[in-house]
């Protein structure tokens, strides 16, 4: 082999090995490299109950509960198969609405309930008008 | 007309080839950013759920793009110089290092001024955003290792190297929002095609065009000068019209 | 703050994200201008020291 042929290889060694060992790191951290956990991976009780964790999910369609404060919010986290209630004071975020994603942190409570101490509202990839977006809700409404 | 491409491989070639494209590269990135601006804050319309918040991604996809297409072209340019020994190879690598950095900057500095408004934080240590600071790390990386090596070509290789490894972290920014829950959402632009509305679409790809334009001139003019210090005992150097003056 | 950018969501997009992208462009360019002429500056210096001798 001439010497640039030999250079190739071990560049193309080098790459590929070090690819694999981030691969099985990436895959052996899975759960911590992983932002949140989601309401069927804590009923499997795949979450880590006993400390503070972060949860994502949906907010549930007609869970929203205010408080008398004004401040203390009630809601259920669902990944439509599990949900998880939530409990949090303070300030949401503009993009908090029900059906919306969001993403909690907070730590399990003897009652079941998820104590957040910061709510994060997560947005989808989508992009369109007001009125597209109207005309898409009429449009399921219908069917 | 068959050009040989190989031709402009060599330094002597590409230092005046490149001279003559750069001011095209500039004037027309001009051009397309004043044209980019105008669709996305004028002709494009205010999104449904966030309002004027989003017109943000006009600047922040191109660059998070860029960051992490330079990064390959880098590498790449890396490796060719560490197989084949080329000179203008390497040059190229360090020459595009500085563009990536500034890219990789601008799309983090971007995305935590949109995080703030809509997620409700600057910054969550999620997938894509801890791999994109990885990036700019990697670049900032790059540049160091290169300048603390006085021996330019044992500096191109050892920054190639880290260069080279390195790229391994692009399609893990790539993939993160698949691979891992993020808060950061899925990609706009896949290869099925784009999830956004077409006049908000014109803007973006408007607006990634100059950036490229933007880049190639920036880099080009970045790389002429670095032919010009490492050449500087050469014959056609001192036979430049500028150098001669 | 947090009012502020509510009210005034295009002033905040533009200084804070727009405004910032084109100073590092317009800084990148000054520095790329700059290590044109110092290295041509450095090159005939270098032909000059070459003549003498």
């Amino acid at each position: 082999m001439k010497p640039r042929q030999k250079r190739l290889v071990y560049i193309v060694v080098a790459l590929a090995a070090v690819g694999v060992a981030v691969a099985l790191v990436l895959n052996a951290l899975k759960d911590n490299v992983s932002l949140y956990f989601t309401p069927t991976q804590v009923y499997n009780r795949e979450a880590p109950i006993d400390r503070s964790f972060r949860i994502g999910g949906l907010v549930e369609a007609g869970s929203m509960k205010r408080e008398g404060d004004g401040l203390t919010v009630h809601f259920v986290i669902t990944d439509l198969k599990k949900s998880l209630p939530v409990v949090y004071k303070g300030i949401l975020p503009d993009l908090f609405k029900e059906g919306k994603g969001v993403v909690a942190q907070g730590k399990m409570e003897a009652d079941g309930v998820m104590h957040a101490s910061e709510v994060l509202a997560k947005h989808d990839e989508n992009y369109m008008p007001p009125e597209a977006a109207d005309a898409l809700k009429k449009a399921k409404s219908v069917q | 007309m068959a050009i040989n491409w190989f031709k402009y491989s060599a330094p002597t070639m590409f230092y005046p080839l490149a001279g003559k494209l750069i001011p095209w590269f500039a004037v027309s990135s001009a051009i397309l950013f004043a044209v980019g601006m105008y669709l996305g804050f004028v002709v494009a319309p205010a999104d449904a759920t966030q309002g004027e918040f989003y017109r943000i991604i006009y600047i922040h996809v191109p660059a998070s793009i860029l960051s992490m297409f330079l990064y390959l072209v880098m590498a790449a340019y890396a490796a060719l110089g560490l197989i084949f020994n080329t000179r203008l190879s390497s040059m190229m690598a360090s020459a595009l290092a500085p563009t990536g950095a500034l890219f990789a900057f601008i799309a983090l500095w971007t995305g935590a001024l949109w995080g703030k408004p809509m997620w409700g934080t600057w910054w969550v240590w999620d997938a894509r955003l801890t791999s994109e600071l990885i990036l700019l790390f990697l670049y900032l990386g790059f540049i160091s290792l290169h300048a603390s090596i006085d021996d330019p070509r044992r500096a191109d290789r050892a920054a190639a190297l880290l260069a080279i490894v390195g790229s391994v972290n692009v399609p893990i920014i790539y993939f993160s929002v698949k691979w891992w829950n993020t808060l950061h959402q899925g990609s706009t632009i896949k290869f099925s095609g784009t999830s956004m509305q077409i006049t908000m679409q014109h803007a973006m790809f408007t607006m990634l065009a100059a950036c490229w334009l933007y880049a190639v001139a920036v880099v080009l003019s970045r790389v002429r000068s670095i032919i010009l210090e490492r050449e500087r005992h050469a014959k056609w150097v001192a036979e430049l019209p500028e150098v001669a003056l | 703050m947090d009012i502020w950018m509510r009210e005034n969501p295009l002033t905040y997009v533009w200084l804070g994200s727009y405004a910032v992208a084109f100073l590092v462009f317009a800084v990148e360019i000054a520095m790329v201008v700059h290590k044109r002429k110092a290295t041509l500056e450095e090159v005939r210096q270098l032909m000059d020291v070459e003549e003498n001798e």
